[in-house]
């Protein structure tokens, strides 16, 4: 038996808005859906930005991707604003536990120096880096086509200033909350040789104009060595120091790094698949940064770990992009 | 280690403007290449006071629980038919007009914000301005959800978003947001952040949202709830970005004020819209056009601009013109939108005799001398089986868009004409205020997609009206257009409560 409440039931006129029936026929729509497809404004725009006068406001001219429809690029996640910020919640719930235990129980306490060094001379410094991913994503949201791509991109971006704002509390557990060891952390990014490829590379990762090499460039190519090495590697190499309580503070990174990844290859995925033309040109930009971005970060990688670890992270980088059909 | 604490506002710019450095290695303004074109002068951005200090952990964990409760209510709202419950169905217009016109300014500001969120120069402002994109995500893709019940059962939500970009009347909000987002950054935050969301955003915002609350509208009203406290951190950016300009430098003042002056009269324009809905289209009233006017503009906006005349700002040009213009602008809109109502994707109806005599109480000075005859005109006409439509495409204003229907507000029997003459063409429009502008910037204004030239240019597809109505509108004719008397919306609502 099961208990059957009778509510009145009235037959509705349609099923869904216009737009979501041209695309998907006349049945219920998802919420993903009706909040993502044809957002953004097509056409009969009344003015020339005063700031980029050969564009109209939103004008699919802005990159070398040719897409015909941007709409194409939507999100296995699923992720409107309400998915996604309940998504996000529960990982800084979780990630909330793990930093508050973290300082309840006094764990840096059980940190040796040469692991609190290592932390602020290689981990710490990571903030700066996902500041550059945030700038760079909100790039590509604000000059991006299609409210499939671009929600998923102003998403990512507040993302990343999450992500640097937890690599700072990472510091302020070990410096006792003052802000010593973030100041320490920026000299190095600042001045150590070791970081000035990275640093220079980030600063010219932002005056890149063309908004799809500027995501393709930081979402596939930075992150793949990005998450990979300081994220994955360190954390394995604190561990095997007896530095194993820091894996609880990049619990969220890490999770996050598996579900964005999933997202962005399938992004490039259709992109490339969609014409050759595509493909040539991502392949091309994935070549230029990849040798630029190994160039940079040998030099911070060789005084971390051994020969093997960077060759490890270009791998990672080389399968997906191979899985994503460019060729290198 | 040292075992001083940091405080909350260290502790804040550590976690979001520290992030930031001065570059080495590539030109920093080539990362941020708008920042000088509009003249204004940033000596120090660590000036920068931020307005509110959310970190990302917790915006996540706030916005969250909204959501959630949020969603619950649509739910429940949709399982239990809660678009039966609303006064009756002309409110339903209301809203129509809120998803077509304004709900496509939230994803202009999420652009918008992106945009500076990216290109100014200060992380505290930056950071600021990018959780105010994500939030107008939130607000535009919350209302969606939150009609997508009434688009179910009512005509005119439908195809909200391919109207936008093409509808006579939506052109009005759109160039509006249009010119904020063309314009430059520091232009864009005075428009949206001080003058709209600061100064105005109790006449827009909170009038659909007070108007749902009248008028048993569930959704909208729990989504306006919901969206409240955004409001409050947008608010307090808008604050924060006109301190920050006039602070930094004197040569600002007078840049500032400009837009002030502009964006202002941009602003009431855009309002008579809402002005219109607040006095014909809530079946509940929540109080009349002319004392929201007095309340929330000439009581709040007027003891802002006194705090702000220590700067040097002084009250908006053209202000004491809407001070006369309260009394006039919700009437002659909503007769423009009577006289037009096939061409209108919501419909159009004669106030109510009861009505009437409230329009007469809360307009003593205007309405019966001026408008109440016309209605009784409409009246007479519609009772004889003579409900009128207008067949001529109205002239538009070149700046504002809207038809050339308001008066001289001195002599209400008298349409207000300006022209101006720009490289050899003239240029038409509804008021001093919108000429100004124009002759401020002529070379954007003269670039305006004004939807009747457009059509009388062929650039709307058919021939004739009905046919741009229903191939280059997409309006269902006969369903999402016309007087409520005898629509399908109007009869199904009988069926629903059972009224013949």
């Amino acid at each position: 038996m099961t208990i059957e409440i009778k509510t009145s039931t009235l037959e509705p006129i349609r099923n869904t808005y216009a737009n979501i029936e041209r695309r998907f026929g006349d049945k219920p729509a998802t919420r993903y859906q009706e909040a993502t497809y044809d957002l953004q404004a097509e056409t009969n725009f009344h003015y020339r930005p005063l700031w980029q006068p050969d564009k109209e406001l939103n004008d699919k001219t802005r990159t070398k991707i040719v897409m015909e429809d941007w709409y194409a690029l939507k999100d296995p996640r699923q992720f409107y604003y309400g998915a996604y910020v309940q998504q996000r919640a529960k990982m800084q719930e979780q990630a909330e536990n793990n930093y508050a235990f973290f300082e309840k129980r006094d764990l840096q306490a059980y940190l040796s120096e040469s692991s609190k060094e290592k932390i602020i001379r290689f981990l710490i410094p990571v903030r700066h880096i996902e500041h550059t991913a945030n700038l760079n994503n909100m790039y590509a949201c604000s000059f991006g086509y299609g409210t499939a791509l671009t929600q998923a991109l102003v998403y990512n971006a507040m993302d990343r200033l999450g992500i640097a704002q937890y690599l700072s509390r990472i510091g302020l557990l070990i410096d006792g909350n003052s802000g010593d060891s973030l100041i320490q952390a920026k000299e190095h990014w600042m001045q150590d040789p070791i970081w000035q490829g990275v640093r220079a590379l980030c600063e010219e990762l932002t005056t890149v104009e063309d908004w799809f090499e500027v995501m393709l460039a930081q979402n596939l190519v930075m992150d793949s060595l990005v998450y990979e090495l300081f994220i994955d590697q360190l954390d394995q190499a604190l561990n095997a120091e007896g530095a194993r309580d820091i894996a609880m503070l990049l619990e969220f990174m890490q999770q996050w790094n598996k579900e964005t990844t999933r997202w962005f290859d399938s992004v490039i995925k259709t992109v490339a698949s969609e014409s050759a033309a595509n493909a040539e040109q991502m392949s091309i930009w994935v070549k230029h940064w990849r040798a630029k971005a190994a160039e940079a970060f040998a030099p911070v990688i060789h005084a971390l770990f051994d020969e093997t670890s960077l060759q490890q992270a270009l791998t990672l980088l080389d399968n997906r992009s191979r899985k994503a059909g460019l060729t290198l | 280690m040292s075992a001083k604490k940091l405080n909350l506002k260290d502790k804040y710019r550590l976690l979001t403007r520290d992030l930031d450095w001065e570059y080495s290695y590539s030109d920093r303004k080539k990362a941020f290449p708008y920042e000088e074109f509009e003249g204004i002068k940033i000596t120090d951005w660590s000036k920068w006071e931020d307005p509110f200090r959310l970190t990302m952990d917790a915006y996540w964990k706030y916005q969250a629980e909204k959501e959630k409760k949020l969603y619950a209510i649509f739910d429940a709202f949709a399982q239990n038919n809660g678009h039966l419950n609303v006064t009756d169905p002309r409110y339903v217009n209301a809203i129509k007009l809120f998803l077509t016109a304004v709900s496509p300014l939230e994803y202009q500001a999420f652009q918008g914000y992106a945009h500076v969120g990216r290109q100014f120069g200060g992380a505290g402002a930056r950071v600021a301005c990018q959780m105010q994109s994500i939030d107008e995500l939130r607000h535009v893709q919350t209302q969606i959800h939150a009609m997508s019940h009434y688009n179910k059962y009512f005509d005119g939500f439908q195809d909200w978003s391919h109207m936008h970009d093409r509808v006579w009347y939506l052109s009005v909000p759109k160039s509006f947001f249009d010119d904020a987002r063309s314009a430059g950054p520091f232009e864009f935050l005075i428009a949206i952040s001080f003058s709209f969301e600061y100064v105005l955003t109790n006449l827009l915002f909170v009038p659909f949202m007070s108007g749902a609350a009248h008028n048993g509208d569930m959704a909208t009203v729990t989504f306006g709830f919901s969206a409240q406290s955004d409001e409050a951190r947008h608010m307090t950016l808008g604050l924060e970005i006109i301190k920050f300009l006039l602070e930094q430098h004197e040569d600002n003042v007078p840049i500032v004020q400009k837009w002030i002056d502009k964006w202002f009269w941009r602003g009431t324009r855009m309002l008579s819209v809402v002005a219109m809905m607040m006095d014909y289209m809530l079946p509940n009233k929540v109080m009349s056009w002319k004392e929201a006017w007095e309340v929330y503009f000439e009581e709040a906006g007027g003891a802002l601009f006194k705090d702000l005349a220590r700067y040097g700002i002084r009250m908006p040009k053209f202000v004491e013109i809407t001070e006369k213009e309260k009394e006039h602008v919700s009437h002659q809109a909503w007769w423009i939108f009577y006289n037009h109502g096939h061409a209108a994707g919501f419909h159009t109806w004669i106030p109510s005799d009861q009505e009437l005599d409230w329009l007469s109480e809360k307009y003593p000075e205007t309405f019966d001398k001026y408008y109440r005859p016309r209605w009784e005109l409409a009246k007479k006409l519609e009772a004889e089986g003579k409900r009128f439509y207008t067949q001529a495409l109205p002239q538009l204003c070149t700046t504002c868009q809207i038809p050339m229907g308001f008066t001289e507000m001195d002599d209400p029997t008298q349409i207000a004409y300006r022209d101006s003459v720009y490289n050899g063409e003239r240029y038409h429009f509804c008021s001093d205020g919108c000429q100004h502008i124009f002759e401020d910037e002529p070379e954007k204004y003269v670039q305006s997609w004004l939807p009747v030239h457009q059509i009388y240019q062929g650039n709307c597809g058919g021939a004739s009206v009905e046919e741009v109505l229903r191939d280059y509108y997409q309006m269902n004719l006969g369903a999402d257009n016309l007087d409520i008397k005898g629509s399908p919306d109007e009869q199904r609502w009988k069926e629903w409560k059972g009224v013949a």
